[in-house]
């Protein structure tokens, strides 16, 4: 995989604009099956971090992604903050120092999935439960594969935005059984799960950003 | 006698935290102390990692705190917080997984006959 050059601004812009897009999607399939906060957790919690732009650029990506995790933690609220904040710092803390110049998939790879056992440590949580974890470690593993085939940074995108594609999708038939949706049991089969949902459409967003600066 | 073991409520309504609060001082007076918070940032449901560490902070005991949460929210937000603690206080505050009203009222008796944190927080979880 060839390095992809954006800046941390075009970053932290693309995941704000997103979740600002996404945000009455996510609270709607939060109501569904959870309650009903989501979106509007997450947009609290990203637009803090957008604000805070000044303080996250001209500095490593990784330590800015730890520090927009400390953010989200802070301001997000729900269960969230702290499973997307967990998630950040522990990718920024693996990906150090590096600058988007230096960074390629065997630095990327191994940050991600540090970052997804962060958040299955957080939140007692493993895939199959109808989480976002059903989203993040289809991801990891795609990573991880083309880490290991040395898959060119176009593919690799690609297989990335399909492997949280269909990790959302399965989310759908399942039973919670983490998080508010396992009260619901049965009632939460039918339903995506918006944790699930959010991982995806913000994985997706930074592909698609990627595949046009790459 | 040395402090008694303390409490934190978190509830994702502050209403609920501030009346579990309520219910427990009622019960054992000022022998036990107990802080308790609710809401999010912007004030809705939810809970807060940054009043939460701040309300473990505010009751401390050497003898150790337990928390006692409502929702999941509530406990991650809680764990975050006892992370971002010094090292010393940190393995004293501890979450107990019971009911947040009846946990709350078992654990603030217990502690106020002058129990230790480990049994404060059985008590509780066993109720």
């Amino acid at each position: 995989m060839q390095e992809s050059i954006i800046t941390n601004e075009q970053l932290i812009k693309c995941v704000t604009q997103t979740i600002n897009q996404y945000g009455d999607e996510l609270t709607k399939l939060d109501q569904a099956i959870g309650d009903g906060d989501h979106g509007i957790n997450m947009v609290r919690g990203f637009n803090a971090v957008l604000a805070e732009m000044a303080s996250l650029t001209h500095q490593p990506l990784g330590d800015a992604i730890a520090k927009a995790g400390m953010i989200l933690v802070m301001k997000v609220g729900g269960a969230s903050g702290p499973l997307y904040g967990s998630f950040c710092m522990a990718f920024g803390k693996v990906l150090g120092s590096a600058t988007f110049e230096e960074m390629s998939l065997a630095s990327i790879a191994p940050a991600f999935t540090a970052g997804v056992d962060a958040v299955m440590r957080r939140g007692k949580s493993e895939a199959g439960q109808k989480t976002m974890l059903d989203v993040l470690v289809p991801v990891a593993d795609a990573l991880n594969t083309a880490k290991n085939e040395k898959t060119n940074v176009g593919p690799t995108l690609r297989a990335i935005k399909d492997a949280a594609a269909q990790g959302l999708a399965r989310t759908k038939p399942m039973r919670a059984t983490k998080g508010r949706a396992a009260f619901l049991g049965e009632r939460s089969v039918g339903h995506l799960d918006p944790g699930a949902r959010s991982a995806c459409v913000l994985i997706t967003a930074i592909c698609d950003l990627l595949l046009v600066n790459g | 006698m040395a402090e008694n073991v303390s409490l934190v409520i978190v509830s994702h309504s502050p209403d609920v935290a501030k009346g579990t609060q309520d219910m427990v001082e009622q019960m054992v007076g000022k022998e036990v102390r107990v802080a308790s918070c609710g809401g999010d940032p912007d004030g809705g449901l939810g809970t807060n990692m940054p009043v939460i560490l701040e309300k473990i902070k505010e009751v401390f005991s050497p003898r150790g705190t337990v928390i006692l949460v409502d929702l999941g929210g509530a406990e991650t937000n809680s764990e975050m917080a006892i992370e971002q603690l010094p090292p010393a206080m940190r393995d004293l505050v501890l979450i107990c997984e019971a009911p947040l009203v009846e946990g709350a009222i078992m654990a603030a008796t217990e502690s106020s006959t002058g129990a230790d944190l480990a049994t404060v927080r059985k008590t509780a979880e066993d109720f």
